[in-house]
């Protein structure tokens, strides 16, 4: 087993792919970097915290993405944002299978705060433009930053999340809802409820991933290439079946619960023990009710 | 502005548009044209229920009313920051309501944003960020939710010498226009914004362009381009 979570992006990347196939554009010899960081007295990095190119995936083409979170949290500002547009509009004009986006990132980067919030929302068009044209579109989430903010949002625009039962995957951090409300809202010491509350095991219980692995590269490498012919096209039957999911979801608690609570509620057994299951033991868990909610379940 | 005053501004009295809690909607009558509104009010902020209840009203114009032009009315203090929403997934609600914005888009329906009080962050990345093109009044203010210095460690007295040259720094509306994300500012006469907004029917996302045009964010038309050609 090699760790997801501990390696770089790049070397996720080169776990990801076939042997040797990536082929980097805009590489950190070009030097495209941040315009804004100088500024502020930031270091910057000569790919900007993401690296971008075509490779191929079990012998078929692949566009590929790999946000770096060792680089400001993985956040998306102007040139990263940038990137990431013109991967997914050169997978519009090309045609490749799928375009895989190993995900890692806090978000709009707050020191290019702007520019970030309007390139996630290009992401997030782009990215709705290729899974239109029938290209799967994949979201690996496996990162020891996790994924949040408007990339949390971004990620969920796929036909397939993939993540592991020890990443996460949410909106706001929990220091940030902290410090809004209160340790009493979200206690962002407790790592266990962090974990319960945001964590690759809930997402996949809930039906928010769909595909839920072992931190382990060739565990992603797999489940990557089982998602390159998963299109879910997004119709209007099937984005009402989602609103109607997601509601009668959200009306399960209608009482702050905790996560055990809801798990329960959702039918799930013996909850107390989730958070001590593997991830070849939770899967058979996740109750009929939000199965739907996740490709191959309905 | 109040909402009220907008969409009296707007219809006049050819309008059933209605608050409930935070959440606007209704229908409305322009000129002649039938339209969808849907939106926040109050600053909103946007939780999953919220972002649900949105989605549906989407939803119920694609399928019930095909092709009815849809007009966002953006006022929100950003994403709901509690521990309920994060554990009920309200990044997928928001991408969900993302979702079925672009659905509407790919049917024929055109969609307007108007941010008519306050725009922040995952409030604003769901709704006006995803209309084909986004509109703002010119007392709107648009930015991101400030995060606690102990999050970003950046010094607050650099950023705020910052906020006064640079666009990508600074809270407030021009900004927004000058980087490409927000298209124009409606005058006093609102009747006539929303009639320009209704005519232009180009839905392709040239926010990119825009702002390398109007010298608000430079990089990353360029970047775009680069990568198109590498």
């Amino acid at each position: 087993m090699h760790s997801f979570a501990e390696m770089s992006a790049r070397e996720r990347l080169a776990a990801l792919v076939d042997a040797g196939s990536f082929h980097e554009w805009l590489p950190p010899s070009e030097r495209v970097t941040s315009p804004h960081l100088a500024q502020l007295g930031v270091p910057a990095a000569f790919d900007d915290g993401v690296a971008i190119g075509r490779a191929t995936l079990a012998g078929r083409a692949v566009f590929v993405a790999a946000q770096e979170g060792g680089f400001m949290g993985g956040g998306v500002g102007e040139v990263h944002g940038a990137k990431l547009v013109g991967l997914l509009r050169r997978a519009l004009r090309d045609r490749p299978d799928a375009v895989l986006v190993l995900a890692e990132s806090g978000g709009v980067r707050l020191h290019e705060a702007n520019a970030g919030l309007i390139a996630v929302s290009e992401v997030m068009r782009a990215l709705l433009d290729v899974r239109a044209a029938g290209i799967a579109t994949v979201m690996l989430i496996g990162g020891a930053n996790g994924c949040f903010g408007g990339m949390g949002i971004v990620a969920r625009c796929a036909d397939t999340v993939v993540m592991s039962d020890i990443a996460r995957h949410a909106m706001s951090g929990p220091e940030v809802i902290e410090s809004a409300h209160g340790a009493g809202e979200f206690d962002s010491r407790d790592r266990a409820l962090v974990w319960r509350t945001t964590g690759g095991k809930h997402r996949w219980l809930c039906g928010d991933c769909d595909v839920l692995v072992d931190d382990d590269a060739a565990a992603f490498r797999d489940a990557a290439i089982a998602a390159l012919d998963a299109q879910r096209p997004l119709t209007l039957e099937a984005l009402q079946q989602e609103s109607a999911l997601l509601q009668a979801r959200a009306d399960l608690d209608d009482d702050n619960a905790d996560a055990f609570v809801l798990w329960s509620r959702l039918g799930v057994p013996d909850a107390r023990a989730v958070p001590d299951l593997d991830a070849d033991a939770l899967r058979p868990l996740r109750p009929a009710a939000v199965a739907a909610l996740a490709r191959g379940g309905a | 502005m109040d909402w009220r005053t907008v969409v009296t501004r707007l219809f006049g009295a050819c309008h059933a548009i209605a608050a409930d809690g935070e959440f606007l909607g209704g229908m409305a009558v322009f000129e002649g044209t039938a339209l969808a509104v849907v939106g926040t009010t109050n600053h909103a902020a946007v939780g999953v229920d919220l972002a649900l209840r949105q989605a549906r009203a989407v939803l119920a114009t694609i399928a019930e009313h095909p092709g009815r032009p849809l007009l966002l009315l953006v006022d929100t203090q950003g994403q709901a920051l509690r521990r309920r929403d994060e554990l009920l997934g309200i990044h997928r609600a928001m991408a969900h309501l993302g979702c079925c914005l672009d659905l509407a888009r790919r049917r024929g329906h055109p969609v307007v944003g108007l941010v008519y009080d306050q725009a922040l962050s995952g409030g604003f990345i769901t709704s006006g960020l995803m209309a084909d093109v986004c509109h703002a009044l010119p007392e709107a203010e648009i930015r991101v939710m400030r995060v606690p210095a102990r999050v970003t460690k950046l010094p607050e007295d650099l950023l705020e010498s910052l906020s006064r040259t640079n666009p990508v720094f600074a809270p407030g509306v021009a900004n927004y226009v000058a980087m490409g994300g927000v298209r124009s500012l409606w005058g006093d006469d609102l009747a006539a914004g929303l009639r320009a907004a209704l005519a232009d029917r180009d839905t392709a996302d040239r926010r990119a362009e825009e702002g390398a045009r109007r010298g608000g964010r430079r990089a990353a038309a360029d970047v775009i381009r680069r990568v198109l050609e590498a």
